[in-house]
């Protein structure tokens, strides 16, 4: 059985976020990763290799040039290959484009089953790799805890509002994790070393023999949270800061 | 294309959800801004009690697509009653909350339609025209500014930033939506739904939450916020150590890597407020920062405080609470 894993790189979510002259998001200088929710999915699939149930796990991102410091990564990890598509041609916050390369890429892959993070900590926007299954005509499995492949189907448990479900779908299909679901690993020096002979691979458009798709979305601007002045601090006995701050939440903010 | 304006009604537990409401007031800007209707779409089985109480909350025409097929949620088949609706009715831009259902079927119908999507919206900066969407990044430490490109296109916006609509002074009209759908032919069958906190408030719909820390010191911690909790008619929410500490399960956890809350009211007991529990209720109108350390973080996105010990505080607060409310 064949996995293909699609990642993302993304900023630290440690990172502060600021401005730059041009009004996008400061970049420069925060450490770059692979998105947290695509690392469950990568450890996932590593783990489903190293029980025997998969053969061969492909990590797929679409991504600038230091991109490649997120596929060596999931390669450290465990992957096998890596491929990179640049994203200099394509409008890089739009779904719709991303999607649509990598549906492009894969249709020419061989693959059972597609994982994904179920967000992306930059743009939060839940929607590639569902649009990806969409293009594919592949079933999904969203925002998972656990998963088990058996003879042409996967069965996972997907944690919706209130509730978890348990779903299972025929093969070939998308599966996107959510955090629970194991434990990522640190590559090790010797993995590092090792990754650095797997293949790796770089296509661009023209490889995959597709035009840039025209946006359906633009980012026009960025702005910051909007900075409080402050808490306004209540003092005195439990009993006196308590019946203040009941007080306001009253008649000042009045939200009771 | 018609003018008309599109909004999923989502229902759970044979109620109509609170968030979709809000969908139908956002939608109401939009569709004036067009010179056209709002269209409430339901989905689901045995839907004559929801039919009605739907045809109630402010749309103009409420479409129903009623299939024994629909009697459990699954993504497929909900992707293909809700496209199959929104032709039949002319197309348009389609509304949805930011819920799990609205995360598991906007982008397939969005992409099924050839379509642009904004996620999580908190905020219409232009109505007209090339709208203009505001949404959070980075777990809300920044927000972008989206203009959609086509003038029909899927938004998801998050629950509790938009007053809801006004209901409606008469019933909307009810039209009987049919939708081809063949059992046989879907790739994912539902083996099992597990309720949790059956009954409770959704913490990402609650008007008010009530979180702890590790500054609760352990899972009789949280026992002590739930009176609080119940006097506010309140969530209970926890921070990502907590969670990690078993003082609750993880399905109450706020923050980047937990649930996206923004109620109107949101009480931080023993929590120190890393940025990553803040990306997760920044946007939450009202913050009350109850902690011993009077420089942790939480202070400074706060908008009242009391520096001292939840243990000593919270029963307190409750106290005042019950005697204000009473």
């Amino acid at each position: 059985m064949r996995l293909i894993v699609l990642v993302k790189q993304t900023l630290t979510t440690e990172a502060r976020i600021a401005l730059n002259d041009s009004g996008g998001i400061e970049d420069a200088k925060i450490k770059k990763v692979v998105n947290p929710y695509d690392e469950f999915a990568v450890e996932e699939a590593v783990q489903l290799r190293e029980k025997g149930v998969a053969e061969h796990v492909t990590v797929v991102t679409v991504g600038p040039e230091s991109a490649v410091e997120a596929s060596r990564h999931c390669l450290a990890m465990g992957a096998d290959e890596a491929v990179r598509i640049d994203d200099s041609e394509i409008e890089s916050t739009d779904s719709f484009s991303v999607a649509e390369v990598l549906g492009a890429a894969l249709k020419g892959m061989e693959f059972d089953l597609l994982l994904a993070g179920q967000v992306a900590v930059d743009d939060n926007a839940s929607q590639v790799a569902v649009r990806v299954a969409e293009i594919l005509g592949l079933p999904q499995i969203n925002v998972v805890s656990k998963i088990e492949l058996g003879e042409g189907e996967v069965t996972a448990s997907r944690e919706a509002d209130g509730q978890t479900e348990v779903l299972t779908a025929k093969l070939p299909a998308l599966v996107t994790t959510d955090k629970g679901i194991n434990k990522p690993r640190y590559p090790t020096l010797p993995n590092i070393m090792k990754a650095k002979k797997k293949p790796l691979t770089i296509k661009s458009l023209s490889d995959l023999g597709i035009a840039a798709p025209t946006p359906k979305v633009k980012v026009v601007a960025h702005t910051l949270r909007p900075a409080k002045q402050g808490a306004k601090i209540f003092a005195g006995t439990p009993a006196e800061a308590a019946a203040q701050l009941a007080e306001a939440l009253r008649n000042e903010a009045k939200v009771i | 294309m018609s003018q008309d304006v599109f909004v999923f009604i989502e229902a759970q537990h044979d109620a109509i959800r609170p968030v979709a409401n809000q969908v139908v007031g956002v939608a109401r800007s939009i569709a004036e801004a067009r010179g056209g209707k709002v269209v409430g779409l339901l989905i689901g089985a045995g839907l004559e009690g929801l039919s009605s109480d739907a045809a109630s909350i402010g749309v103009d025409r409420l479409a129903v697509v009623d299939h024994a097929a629909l009697a459990t949620y699954s993504a497929e088949s909900y992707t293909t009653a809700v496209v199959g609706a929104l032709e039949q009715q002319g197309g348009g831009p389609l509304f949805f909350g930011n819920t799990s259902i609205g995360k598991d079927i906007g982008p397939r119908i969005a992409h099924r339609l050839g379509q642009g999507m904004v996620s999580d919206v908190v905020a219409i900066e232009q109505a007209d025209d090339k709208p203009r969407f505001r949404r959070p990044i980075y777990a809300g430490k920044a927000f972008c500014t989206v203009e959609v490109q086509e003038a029909e296109y899927v938004v998801s916006i998050r629950a509790n930033s938009f007053p809801a609509a006004e209901a409606a002074a008469s019933p909307a009209e009810v039209v009987p939506v049919e939708v081809n759908l063949d059992p046989a032919t879907f790739k994912v069958q539902v083996k099992e739904v597990i309720e949790r906190d059956a009954g409770q408030v959704d913490l990402t719909e609650a008007d008010v939450i009530v979180s702890g820390g590790m500054g609760v010191k352990g899972p009789e911690g949280f026992e002590m916020l739930k009176p609080l909790a119940e006097v506010l008619g309140a969530a209970v929410g926890a921070s990502r150590a907590a969670v990690l500490a078993d003082f609750i399960h993880p399905s109450h956890q706020v923050g980047q890597t937990g649930k996206t809350v923004s109620p109107n009211l949101y009480i931080a007991c023993g929590i120190s407020g890393a940025v990553q529990h803040q990306a997760g209720m920044s946007t939450s109108k009202c913050i009350v920062a109850i902690n011993t350390d009077a420089d942790a973080p939480i202070f400074e996105i706060a908008d009242y405080g009391i520096v001292g010990d939840a243990a000593e505080v919270v029963p307190a607060l409750t106290e005042q609470l019950k005697k204000l409310l009473a």
